[in-house]
C-alpha cells in the first residue's frame, strides 16, 4: 500500500516541477498569467504535445523515432500541393494523414522485418523523408493554399474561444491516453517494451505492436505539420527540423523511461507543457534566444537527475 | 560466546516499504563449515544475505565477523573481509568474454597504467575453470554464447579465484547438470578442507543432506532454528520449513487417461534435433528427461511454434497443428511455461495483474476493450488458487520470491485453460511445498483431461508424478519408459547414450 503512495509521488514529480516553474514565471512577467496567453501558449505547445504523445508510444516499445520532423514536413508538403491543386480539404487532410501512417509503418517495417536498431532505421529515414519533401516541394515553400474555411479553422479556428489546434491536443491525449490504459493494445505497448521476447511467447505479436506505435507517431506528426501549415498558410520544406528532440524531451521530461516499459502518456503532456511554458516565459521575460537554449537544456537535465534521485 | 563464529548476525529486522520481511533472524556460520540457509519462497534467505553484504541496509540487530562489529554499506567491503557471493540472479555480462566476465572490476594491470594483463588473466582464469573441472569452457568465448549452466560455473570460479573465507551460493545448482554438480560438490569439498565457509541456499533436499554439516531454517522471515544435519531428517526439515507436516512427496494420481490429444511424427529442426516421435493423451503427463542441452527445450519450442521445425508433423487431436507463432497454438489451447521465467515468462517490470493477463487478454477485455473488472476477478482467483505470496495484485513480479514469481508464470498458463500444457523445468527454484502444490495443480489438470508434458532434469520428480518417461539424448529418441518400469539409473543410462 505504501509501495502505491511512493509511486505516485514520483510520479507527481514533473507537475510539481511545471508548477514551480509557472509560479516563478507567473511572478517576474506580468503578461503571464494573462488568459490570452495562456491560450496562446497551449496552442504553441499542441503542435510538440502532439508529436510527443507518438514518441511515448515508441518510446514505451524500447524505441525511438527521430524521423518525425521529416515525416511533418513531407505529409504538410504534399496535403499543401493537393490543396493548391484544388482538392477537397478535408480530403486532402486525410490523404495527407494516411501518407503520415504509411511513413511511419515503413519506419516499423525496417526495424521488425529488417531487423535494424530504431535508432540507425530512423536516423536514415529522417534524411530519406527531408529529401523526398525537397525534391517534391522544388526546395519551395508551397502557398497559396485554399481559402476554405474548414482547412483555416484547423491551425487557425476557435471554438468557445479555445483554439483549435488546443482542442486536437486535447482530443488526441483523450484517445491515445484510453488506448494506452484501457486496451489490449495498450498493454501490449508496455509488455513488449518490458520484455519482447516473453511477449510473444505470450502470444503477443510484437512486430505488429512496434509497426502501429511507429504508424501513429508518423500520422500524428502530419496532423502537427497541418496544424502548423493552415496557420503559416504555406507548408514549407524544412518545416519540423529537429522537432525529434522536443518531443523526446517532452517524454523523458515525463518520466518515461527510455529503456521502454515505463511510462506515462500524462507525463508527455506535462513535458510538453514545461517545455511551452519554458519558452513561452524566457521570451515574455525577453531573455535572448541563445541564453534560452542554455536555461532549456538545463532544466531538462535537472529534471532527468531528479527523477534519478528519487527512485 | 563462540570465537568460532566467522560470521554472526543477531537479531536482524528488514523491512521494504512497510512489508516485514525479516524479524529477529539469526544466524551465524562457523570457519570451515558447510551450512545450509532453508526456508519456503519469500522465507527471506536472498534478502538476509543481501543485508548481511550490505546490498540491503539492515533496519535493525548486528552483525559480527571475527568478533567485530561490521556495517558494510557496499558489497565490496563485504568482499573485502573475505566474504563474497554467487547470487540467486546471474550477474554475467553476456556480451563479454568469460575472462573479461571473471576479472570483472578487478582487472590485472601493469603497475597503475591500467594496461591491461591480458595474457595473465587468461592464464588465471582457464586455472580456475580446471579447478571447477570445467576447462572444456574457452576463455576467449562470449559469455552469452554459453549455456546458463556454464555461465552459472563462471560465477562459481569468478568466486572461488578470490580466496575468500566465506562463500554464500544462493540455490547455484538450478541450472547445472549432474555433471557440473558433481563437480561443483568436489570443489565444496575441498574449500571446505582449506577452512573456507560455505552458505548453501538450494531447495533441492537431496544436495543439503550429501554436503551440508549444519542447518538453518527461516519461515515466513523468521529465524526457526539451527541444527546439525545428523540430527535431523528430510520429513524434520520440511516441518521447520513449513510449519506442518506435508505428507507425501507426490500427491495420489487418479486420472482417466483418455484419447491420443498430441502427435509428433519425425520432428526435425536443423542441428537442434531429428527423429522425435511421441503422442501425448487427454490426462496423461508424458514426462521429458535428459541431459540439460539434449534439445527438450527446443522440442518444446518448436512444437509451441517459438520456432521453426525442418521436419515432420504435429498433429492435434488428429488435424496438423500448423503454427508459426505462439499466438496460433495457445488459440489452439496450449500452454507453454517456460525453463527461464525471468528472459522468457514474465515482464518483471509489470505486476502480477498485467503478468497475468497477457496471455488472456481477449479474455479480460471486450472489443479491444480491457475490463478491470473481469482482469481482476481472473488474476485474484488465479493468486488465490496457486497461493502465491504477495501483497495484492499489484505488486512489481520483480520484487517476489523467485518461487514466487514461477507460481505467476503458471498462473498466467492456467488462465487460458489448455488443453496440452508443456511445463519446462517447472518446479526449478520453487520449495518442497510450492513443488507439491504445482504437482497437485498438474493432477487436477489432467483430471479434467488436460494432457501433460513435463521437461525436467529433477529425476525424483519425473519419475514421481510421470505416466510415461521420453528420453532424450543429444537431440533423438533414446527410450520411452512407461511407469513403473523406469528408475533412476536406467533413465540416466539412457540419458548419457546407453542402450
Ligand atoms: N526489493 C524488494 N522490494 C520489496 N519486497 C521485496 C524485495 N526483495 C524481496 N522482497 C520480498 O521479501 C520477501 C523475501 O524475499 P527473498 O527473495 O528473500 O525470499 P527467498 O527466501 O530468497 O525466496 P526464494 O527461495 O524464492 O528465492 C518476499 O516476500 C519478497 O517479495
Ligand atoms: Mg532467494
Amino acid at each position: 500500500m505504501k509501495k502505491k503512495i511512493v509511486n505516485n509521488l514520483s510520479q507527481l514529480g514533473p507537475l510539481i516541477g511545471l508548477i514551480i516553474i509557472v509560479i516563478i514565471l507567473g511572478f517576474t512577467s506580468d503578461s503571464f498569467f494573462t488568459m490570452n496567453n495562456i491560450l496562446n501558449l497551449l496552442r504553441q505547445i499542441s503542435i510538440n504535445a502532439l508529436i510527443a504523445f507518438g514518441m511515448t508510444f515508441v518510446i514505451l516499445t524500447g524505441g525511438i523515432d527521430l524521423s518525425v520532423g521529416s515525416i511533418l514536413a513531407f505529409g504538410s508538403a504534399l496535403t499543401a500541393g493537393m490543396l493548391a491543386s484544388g482538392m477537397d480539404p478535408m480530403l486532402a487532410v486525410f490523404i495527407g494523414l494516411l501518407a503520415g501512417l504509411l511513413m511511419g509503418a515503413v519506419n516499423g517495417l525496417i526495424i521488425t522485418k529488417g531487423k535494424v536498431a530504431p535508432f540507425i532505421a530512423t536516423l536514415a529515414t529522417m534524411t530519406i523523408f527531408r529529401g523526398a519533401t525537397l525534391v517534391y516541394t522544388d526546395g519551395r515553400p508551397i502557398t497559396g493554399l485554399s481559402d476554405s474555411f474548414s482547412f483555416e479553422m484547423i491551425g487557425k479556428g476557435y471554438v468557445f474561444g479555445v483554439p483549435f489546434p488546443v482542442i486536437l491536443m486535447l482530443i488526441a491525449f483523450a484517445v491515445l491516453f484510453f488506448i494506452l490504459r484501457n486496451t489490449i493494445f495498450g498493454r501490449q505497448v508496455y509488455s513488449v517494451g518490458g520484455n519482447e521476447e516473453a511477449s510473444i511467447l505470450s502470444g503477443i505479436r510484437a512486430d505488429r505492436v512496434k509497426i502501429w506505435v511507429y504508424s501513429i507517431t508518423g500520422m500524428l506528426s502530419v496532423l502537427a505539420g497541418i496544424i502548423l501549415t493552415s496557420r503559416l498558410n504555406s507548408a514549407q520544406p524544412t518545416a519540423g527540423t529537429m522537432y525529434e528532440l522536443d518531443a523526446i524531451a517532452a517524454v523523458v521530461l515525463g518520466g518515461t523511461s527510455l529503456t521502454g516499459g515505463r511510462g506515462w502518456l500524462t507525463g508527455t503532456l506535462i513535458g510538453a507543457l514545461i517545455i511551452g511554458v519554458l519558452d513561452n516565459g524566457l521570451n515574455l521575460l525577453n531573455v535572448s534566444s541563445f541564453y534560452q537554449q542554455i536555461v532549456k537544456g538545463s532544466v531538462i537535465l535537472l529534471a532527468v537527475l531528479l527523477d534519478r534521485r528519487s527512485k | 560466546m563462540n570465537d568460532q563464529n566467522l560470521v554472526k548476525m543477531s537479531e536482524i529486522d528488514k523491512s521494504f516499504a512497510g512489508n516485514r520481511v525479516l524479524q529477529n533472524v539469526n544466524f551465524s556460520v562457523q570457519a570451515g563449515e558447510v551450512h545450509a540457509l532453508m526456508g519456503e519462497n519469500g522465507a527471506g534467505k536472498s534478502t538476509l544475505i543481501k543485508v548481511l553484504t550490505g546490498i540491503h541496509s539492515r533496519d535493525g540487530g548486528t552483525i559480527t565477523v571475527k568478533g567485530k562489529d561490521v556495517i558494510f554499506s557496499h558489497p565490496k567491503e563485504a568482499e573485502k573481509q573475505g566474504i563474497v557471493v554467487i547470487h540467486q540472479e546471474l550477474n554475467i555480462i553476456p556480451h563479454l568474454t568469460v575472462t573479461e566476465n571473471m576479472f570483472l572490476g578487478k582487472e590485472l594491470s601493469i603497475g597503475k597504467t591500467g594496461i591491461l594483463r591480458k595474457r595473465e588473466m587468461q592464464t588465471q582464469t582457464l586455472e580456475s575453470l580446471k579447478r571447477l573441472g570445467v576447462e572444456n569452457i574457452p576463455p576467449n568465448e562470449t559469455a552469452g554464447n554459453l549455456s546458463v549452466g556454464k555461465q552459472q560455473m563462471i560465477e562459481i570460479a569468478r568466486a572461488i579465484s578470490t580466496n575468500a573465507e566465506m562463500i554464500i551460493m544462493d540455490e547455484p545448482t538450478a541450472a547445472l547438470t549432474d555433471r557440473e554438480i558433481t563437480s561443483l560438490f568436489k570443489v565444496i569439498e575441498s574449500l571446505r578442507k582449506q577452512g573456507v565457509s560455505i552458505v548453501y541456499i538450494s531447495h533441492r533436499m537431496e544436495e543439503i543432506f550429501q554436503i551440508c554439516d549444519r542447518i538453518t531454517v527461516l519461515r515466513d522471515g523468521q529465524y526457526i532454528g539451527t541444527k546439525p544435519i545428523k540430527e535431523t531428517s528430510f520429513e524434520a526439515i520440511v516441518k521447520m520449513m513449513v510449519g506442518r507436516d506435508l505428507g507425501e512427496r507426490f500427491p495420489e494420481r487418479s486420472s482417466v487417461i483418455g484419447d491420443t490429444l498430441l502427435e509428433v511424427k519425425d520432428l526435425a529442426r536443423d542441428e537442434w534435433f531429428e527423429g522425435i516421435n511421441f503422442q501425448v493423451k487427454e490426462g496423461e503427463i508424458l514426462g521429458v528427461a535428459g541431459l540439460m542441452g539434449a534439445g527438450r527445450t527446443e522440442i518444446m519450442e518448436t512444437i509451441f511454434g517459438a520456432a521453426k521445425k525442418s521436419k515432420g508433423q504435429v498433429l492435434l487431436q488428429g488435424r496438423p497443428l500448423d503454427v508459426t507463432h505462439p499466438r496460433d497454438s495457445i488459440r489452439a489451447g496450449i500452454g507453454f511455461i517456460t525453463e527461464d521465467r525471468k528472459d522468457e515468462g514474465l515482464v518483471l517490470n509489470l505486476s502480477i495483474r498485467e503478468n497475468v493477463a497477457l496471455t488472456n487478454l481477449k479474455a479480460v477485455s471486450c472489443g479491444g476493450w480491457v475490463s478491470n473488472a473481469r482482469e481482476r476477478d481472473l488474476v485474484d482467483d488465479l493468486i488465490k488458487k496457486l497461493h502465491v505470496r504477495t501483497t495484492g495484485r499489484d505488486q512489481e513480479v520483480k520484487s517476489l520470491s523467485g518461487g514466487n514469481q514461477q507460481k505467476v508464470v503458471i498462473a498466467k498458463w492456467l488462465g487460458i485453460e489448455p488443453r496440452l500444457l508443456i511445463l519446462d523445468e517447472p518446479t526449478r527454484g520453487v520449495d518442497v511445498g510450492a513443488k507439491k502444490e504445482i504437482y497437485h495443480i498438474m493432477n487436477q489438470l489432467t483430471e479434467q483431461g488436460v494432457a501433460i508434458i513435463m521437461v525436467s532434469s529433477e529425476l525424483p520428480e519425473i519419475l514421481g508424478v510421470s505416466d510415461r518417461i521420453m528420453v532424450i539424448h543429444e537431440g533423438k529418441m533414446a527410450k520411452v519408459f512407461k511407469r513403473g518400469e523406469a528408475d533412476q539409473e536406467k533413465i540416466m543410462h539412457a540419458a548419457t547414450g546407453g542402450e
